[in-house]
C-alpha cells in the first residue's frame, strides 16, 4: 500500500476532528473497498454536502470550477481509497483532499485573474465552521424524519414556509412552530451527544 | 454544550446545503462509469476507426455509453486512448 500525500495530511488534520461517527465512516469505507456499489453511493451521499460546501463557501469557487473540483475529489477518493491508512480518518482525508484541490484551482485561476484569490487563512476559518456544521448534520440524522426534513428544507435548502407546507402537506401557519420544536429537539440531542470540545475551541 | 444556542444550530444547518443533484448522481455512478470507460478503451484498442472517433469527440463517446462526461472521466479517457 502506497502512502500518499493525502494520507499524511489527513492524519495531521484528523487528530481533533474524529467523532463517534468516524467509526461508521470506517465501516462504510471498508465496504467500498470490497466493491460494494451501494456503499459507494452512501459514501458520496454522506460527504457530498461537505465537499460542495468547502468548494463554494470556504473557497468561493465559481460554479463550473466547483463542479470540476467536486467530481475530481470523488474520482480521486475512488481511485485512492486503498491508500487511506486509517479508515476512521476518512472525513479529514476527504476534507484535506478537497481543500488542496480548491487551492490548486484558485491558484491556477488567479494566474489569469489575480483579484479573484481568496486568502487561505479566511478559507481555513470557514473550514472550521464546516466541521461543526457536519457534526450538527450528523446529529440531525438522529431526529425523527419529519424534523430532519423540515429543518433541512428551511435552513439548508432555503425553502419558504409555503414551499415546505406544499411539499409536506402542512398548513403554512404551523411550519414556524414545528421548526421551533424540532430545533429544540436538536439542541437537546446535541447537548447530550455533541462533541464536547466544540464550544471551547471556537 | 450550552454554548450552542438555537440560532447557532440553525446557522450551522444552513452551512451545508445540498450539492446539485446531477453532480451527486455523476459521483455516485463512478463505479459504473469506470466499467464503461474500460469497455470503451478495450474497443478503441481493437478498432482503429472507433478509436479515432473517440479521440475526436470524447464527450460523445462517453454520452453514447450513458456516462455523464465529467472532467476527471474525460481526462482519463483522453489519457488512456492516447497511450
Amino acid at each position: 500500500m502506497e502512502a500518499s500525500r493525502d494520507d499524511g495530511e489527513a492524519v495531521a488534520l484528523g487528530a481533533d476532528t474524529l467523532s463517534a461517527d468516524a467509526a461508521s465512516d470506517g465501516l462504510l469505507v471498508a465496504r467500498c473497498r470490497t466493491g460494494d456499489e451501494d456503499a459507494w453511493r452512501e459514501l458520496v451521499d454522506r460527504f457530498s454536502r461537505y465537499v460542495y460546501a468547502i468548494c463554494v463557501q470556504a473557497f468561493r469557487l465559481p460554479e463550473h470550477d466547483a463542479e470540476d473540483v467536486y467530481q475530481e475529489v470523488f474520482a480521486r477518493v475512488y481511485e485512492k481509497l486503498d491508500t487511506l491508512r486509517e479508515d476512521d480518518a476518512f472525513r479529514p482525508w476527504i476534507g484535506q483532499l478537497t481543500r488542496r484541490l480548491c487551492i490548486d484551482r484558485k491558484r491556477s485561476g488567479s494566474r489569469e485573474e489575480p483579484a479573484d484569490a481568496v486568502p487561505e487563512t479566511a478559507a481555513d476559518d470557514v473550514l472550521g465552521e464546516l466541521e461543526e456544521a457536519f457534526d450538527v448534520h450528523e446529529a440531525l440524522a438522529a431526529l425523527p424524519d419529519n424534523c430532519q426534513e423540515i429543518l433541512d428544507r428551511f435552513f439548508a435548502r432555503d425553502e419558504s414556509y409555503r414551499t415546505i407546507g406544499d411539499a409536506l402537506e402542512l398548513p403554512a401557519g404551523t411550519i414556524a412552530s414545528r421548526i421551533s420544536r424540532c430545533l429544540t429537539k436538536l439542541r437537546d440531542h446535541w447537548e447530550e451527544t455533541g462533541p464536547s470540545t466544540r464550544p471551547e475551541s471556537r | 454544550m450550552s454554548a450552542y444556542d438555537i440560532a447557532q444550530l440553525s446557522r450551522l444547518i444552513g452551512m451545508l446545503p445540498p450539492a446539485p443533484a446531477d453532480w451527486v448522481q455523476a459521483a455516485q455512478e463512478l463505479p459504473r462509469a469506470r466499467r464503461e470507460l474500460d469497455t470503451i478503451v478495450e474497443r478503441a484498442e481493437a478498432d482503429q476507426a472507433f478509436r479515432e472517433g473517440v479521440v475526436a469527440d470524447l464527450e460523445t463517446a462517453l454520452r453514447a455509453e450513458g456516462i455523464e462526461p465529467t472532467r476527471p472521466l474525460l481526462e482519463e479517457l483522453r489519457r488512456r486512448v492516447s497511450e
